[in-house]
């Protein structure tokens, strides 16, 4: 463990000066870059769309679906290539391959994380948005679909490993996973047979429990915490069994 | 001691399976030199990272009673786009190491001055060797793994080496990959061939490679 800590401490040090060198605002963009997104995005609905949504300041329900979805989507993306970029590394016995997906995965989760506390504060601060009504509900709606991000890392950079065209496919697949993922939607808009099905999507009851949190019980919502748990553990197995045998197979 | 035990190692090729080691057994006790003999091809390097673990062989056991450096070879364990400071430094993280006691030691050793600061894939052949030996130095293995980056050093880095692997760390054990029969004959007391995946120890290194010629041709 006491190794395992001090590897994933060196590995992420080390993504910190690959990624954004010594110069310039280097590390800043760990967060700008999420930030800048959502920033850019939010701009646009804000622009485009009326001002208000079914009741929801459009403001608020941007910056929370983009940033959630920028928490789920680095945080596995990056994960994805982690062993493919990062093979040499195992040259030492200590680095294993989950210090490698891991180390990228927790920069990811932090990025997103600053990114979107930062928004929320400045946008409250500054009368753009309203302060969360349930901070403890949104952090945990948070923090779940944050270790969805991270299992999900698992999975891909196991998958991509093994199938040379998964990220391929996975660039083609990702737009609709996004559009179902809750984004764009409050699952109380749909018609019935609708919430079903988008029910079965488990970003959809983390992004519900984020704005339930958010915007506290003005806003109906449908989310099944222990849904997502089990969806989480499931795949945090079934993704950690795929990355040992990647480990076993691996010809740095 | 090291022991290797009925180690087997199979690649996937797009014609079928490959078998690369075929059941090696070997055991390196402390202070021992060994050479690698072998054909191009023959699993050398393979053998060498799968004693270091970089590599899990496909059947068989490896036991590691000493440390292991990592396998200092031409690729891997260096980052190119970082700098030798920064490898040294993530290498010290990696082995619980505080990096300000070593670097002297390396900057000395390594006699890359001021490439100490440019990043390592501008380096020539011989810059990442002496590098990737100053490293492991300073990180003091029990038993050094060394695949050919010995053969592209110099009179005087061979002179460096020899000071402080084979006169200042003797008790040290070493396993030694080289085509060069002299860098075998003068750092090693025993070597082995590798052979269509099986492996056949000698006691003497004239043994070893009259052997190693009759079968190589």
């Amino acid at each position: 463990m006491a190794i395992q800590g001090r590897v994933l401490g060196a590995l992420l040090l080390r993504e910190v000066i690959t990624r954004y060198g010594r110069h310039n605002i280097g590390l800043l963009w760990l967060f700008l870059e999420p930030m800048l997104y959502t920033l850019v995005v939010t701009a646009i609905w804000y622009f485009v769309k009326l001002n208000m949504l079914n009741n929801i300041p459009i403001v608020a329900f941007a910056v929370t679906g983009f940033s959630a979805l920028a928490l789920w989507r680095n945080t596995s993306s990056r994960s994805m290539t982690a062993v493919i970029v990062n093979s040499s590394l195992t040259y030492h016995r200590n680095v294993q391959v989950l210090d490698l997906v891991l180390s990228r995965g927790l920069l990811e989760l932090v990025g997103a994380t600053v990114s979107f506390a930062l928004l929320t504060i400045v946008a409250c601060l500054t009368g753009v948005m309203e302060w969360p009504a349930d901070i403890i509900l949104l952090l945990q709606g948070w923090l779940l679909l944050g270790w969805f991000g991270m299992a999900l890392g698992f999975i891909m950079c196991a998958m991509s490993e093994r199938f040379e065209a998964f990220e391929r496919i996975w660039q083609a697949v990702q737009y609709p996973i996004q559009m179902a993922s809750g984004i764009f939607f409050m699952v109380d808009w749909l018609p019935t047979h609708a919430q079903e099905a988008v029910l079965w999507v488990p970003m959809v009851h983390g992004m519900e429990m984020i704005r339930h949190g958010y915007f506290g019980n003005a806003v109906a919502t449908y989310e099944s915490p222990m849904y997502l748990i089990v969806v989480n553990m499931v795949m945090t197995l079934v993704g950690l069994m795929m990355l040992e045998d990647t480990s076993r197979k691996l010809e740095p | 001691m090291i022991k290797l035990e009925q180690i087997r190692k199979v690649y996937k090729t797009r014609g079928g399976y490959h078998t690369v080691l075929d059941g090696i057994d070997l055991t390196i006790n402390p202070g021992e030199k060994i050479g690698i003999l072998g054909a191009n091809g023959s699993g050398k390097s393979t053998l060498i990272r799968i004693l270091s673990g970089a590599e899990m062989p496909t059947d068989g056991q490896v036991h590691r009673g000493m440390s292991l450096s990592w396998p200092l070879a031409f690729g891997g364990a260096f980052q190119s786009h970082l700098t030798g400071l920064d490898n040294l430094k993530f290498i010290c993280r990696v082995y619980g190491l505080n990096y300000r006691d070593r670097r002297e030691y390396v900057e000395d050793f390594s006699e890359l001055g001021k490439y100490m600061r440019e990043p390592v894939k501008s380096y020539s052949s011989g810059m990442r060797a002496r590098l990737a030996f100053a490293i492991s130095m300073a990180v003091e293995f029990d038993c050094f793994l060394i695949d050919e980056i010995i053969s592209v050093g110099d009179a005087r880095f061979h002179a460096k080496c020899e000071n402080e692997l084979f006169v200042k760390r003797k008790d040290r054990a070493c396993v030694l990959v080289s085509h060069q029969a002299k860098n075998i004959r003068e750092y090693c007391t025993r070597a082995v061939v590798l052979k269509g995946g099986k492996l056949t120890c000698f006691d003497t290194i004239d043994s070893a490679y009259a052997y190693y010629k009759e079968v190589t041709g």
